[in-house]
């Protein structure tokens, strides 16, 4: 029959790729952060976002839930471009992302139950029951059982990024971002959102970004990273091929390096006074 | 030259300032007026928490300002009135001028102090806190979910405010009716009764609505314009209020023009 199949439609398969990257470039007020960002990300997949203060990992997280806009490039997320689709459309896409904020950004107005149910609240029918249930469920996953009733000011920070990681689950999420999740959390706090993310990996095999720059974590909960410096891509690969890469910038931030300017007292001097190098000296900050 | 160059980005920049402003107001009402009937509902009890914090307890502090504004009214027409023996005109001079003019003036600008500087603060602390943020990424409307209860609550508690504004500036001047112009209470109410006209009050009330829309939408945009860092809050908020009686008196001015020449014919 005419009209029902269309050859000229490229079939949809199922290993495409749930993140897609092209060239994405941003820019603030008139200064390039990103200078063109390609990459993929697999369905079920892990990917750390590294990089240093300032490197542009929080923009690109920033871009990729559509809170920033790039100034070129595209942004792919399960089969729809961010960019050229309507408001609507977006707002479709966000229903099926669950983000989780460096400082928790919850509610402070309402309890922490109240925050978590603020999204089905907003985007589903549901009676209060279920939704009642709804939230014991996902305080449950992050190990918040019974915290229902407190205000968030009354949880410690460790708590506040579960609390957090429970909202953005509300939706049941097909992708779920993290902007640096062990952020002044003490190492065992820190581990324990570490594996509450290896957890949620595994109990429910989404899609999960992590910006981060603590490569302990990193390492423990990546199937890929991706190593960002002044807005570019440095380097892509598994954990393994970043642990044993032998690019000058990886091995600098695997091996926790600080910049040539500062390494030494001379240098630092150097750089207080402005002095020129002495000749024959490689040049602070150009050893790349 | 220079000079020149320097007035034309000023006005520039006001013009998109306060296109900004109609911009973030028109679409709070959209959500207000027009959402409902498109399947998304306001939130209402916000709307009313909204309503009970700008609006009934901003009674008290409005009842004592006003108060003594209606008095102050009388006793400052009373010295003019003096000379042409005229004092039983004081109630007519303070109903007048409390419904006219300075009922919705007073009004906007203790809410100015107690709201628009606590919208600002309040939507301006999300926004450093990535509140606002997380929001949008759970694909809900900042101007939906925030600013349309404030607006709905503005709108109708300001000329609320207002009526109550004008009623105790009336009461302070028959303090002094009564007092100094040989007047009974009973008289005095009546005598400011007989002097208004309708279209006194209305034109006060439909300022103060304007009022309204103007303090929440400055006291707001100053919030969601916040920059990082929390001193970026405190400067919104100084900001909202300076900008919220600049922008009121504008208004104020506007509108009574307006009226002036309406009322001609």
């Amino acid at each position: 029959m005419p009209g029902i199949a269309d050859p000229t439609r490229p079939s949809t398969s199922s290993d495409a790729p749930m993140i897609s990257l092209r060239d994405v470039r941003v820019s603030y007020t008139g200064r390039e952060i990103l200078h063109g960002i390609t990459f993929d990300v697999q369905p079920g997949e892990t990917l750390v976002i590294l990089g240093g203060s300032g490197s542009g990992k929080s923009t690109l997280l920033r871009t990729l839930v559509g809170l920033e806009k790039p100034t070129s490039g595209e942004v792919w997320i399960a089969g729809k471009n961010f960019a050229a689709i309507s408001d609507a459309e977006r707002d479709d896409i966000r229903k099926k992302i669950g983000m989780s904020f460096q400082g928790g950004a919850l509610f402070g107005s309402m309890t922490v139950g109240e925050n978590v149910a603020l999204p089905l609240r907003e985007h589903t029918k549901l009676v209060d029951s279920t939704i009642d249930i709804m939230v014991r469920l996902k305080l449950d996953q992050v190990g918040l059982s019974g915290y229902e009733q407190y205000m968030p000011s009354q949880l410690s920070g460790g708590m506040k990024k579960r609390a957090a990681v429970a909202r953005a689950l509300a939706m049941d999420p097909e992708i779920l971002f993290f902007d640096e999740p062990s952020a002044g959390l003490d190492p065992i706090i820190a581990a324990g959102i570490d594996q509450l993310i290896l957890d949620l990996k595994q109990a429910f095999r989404m899609t999960i970004i992590v910006v981060t720059h603590e490569l302990a974590s990193a390492f423990l909960i990546a199937d890929r990273m991706v190593l960002i410096n002044k807005g570019d891509v440095v380097a892509m690969g598994t954990v393994k091929e970043m642990q044993t890469s032998t690019h000058p910038r990886v091995r600098q931030f695997m091996d926790r390096v600080p910049e040539p300017a500062v390494a030494q007292e001379l240098d630092y001097l150097q750089m207080l006074t402005e002095q020129q190098p002495k000749q024959g000296s490689p040049s602070p900050g150009k050893s790349r | 030259m220079e000079f020149a160059r320097k007035v034309g980005v000023a006005i520039v920049h006001a013009l998109a300032y306060l296109g900004s402003l109609a911009a973030l107001a028109g679409r709070a009402s959209f959500h207000a007026f027009i959402g409902p009937f498109l399947g998304r509902p306001v939130r209402f009890q916000s709307a009313v928490a909204q309503a009970m914090e700008a609006g009934v307890r901003a009674l008290p502090i409005l009842s004592l300002i006003t108060f003594f504004i209606g008095l102050i009214m009388a006793l400052q027409s009373a010295y003019e009135l003096k000379r042409f023996g005229a004092l039983n005109f004081v109630a007519s001079a303070v109903a007048i001028s409390m419904s006219r003019e300075l009922g919705p003036l007073i009004t906007a600008i203790v809410v100015i102090g107690r709201s628009g500087s606590a919208f600002a603060a309040e939507i301006g602390t999300m926004k450093v806190s990535e509140e606002i943020d997380a929001l949008e990424t759970m694909a809900i409307d900042p101007v939906h979910f925030l600013v349309t209860p404030k607006f709905i609550a503005m709108v109708l508690m300001l000329p609320c405010l207002t009526i109550w504004a004008n009623s105790m500036g009336i009461l302070g001047g028959s303090l002094f009716g009564v007092w100094q112009a040989d007047f009974t209470w009973t008289r005095y109410i009546r005598a400011s009764l007989e002097a208004l006209l309708l279209r006194d009050i209305v034109t006060g009330l439909i300022k103060s609505v304007m009022f309204g829309v103007t303090i929440t939408a400055v006291g707001c945009f100053e919030g969601l314009s916040t920059g990082g860092g929390a001193e970026q809050v405190g400067r919104s908020t100084t900001r909202a209020v300076v900008v919220s009686i600049f922008l009121v008196i504008l208004v104020d001015l506007v509108f009574t023009t307006m009226f002036y020449f309406l009322g001609e014919h």
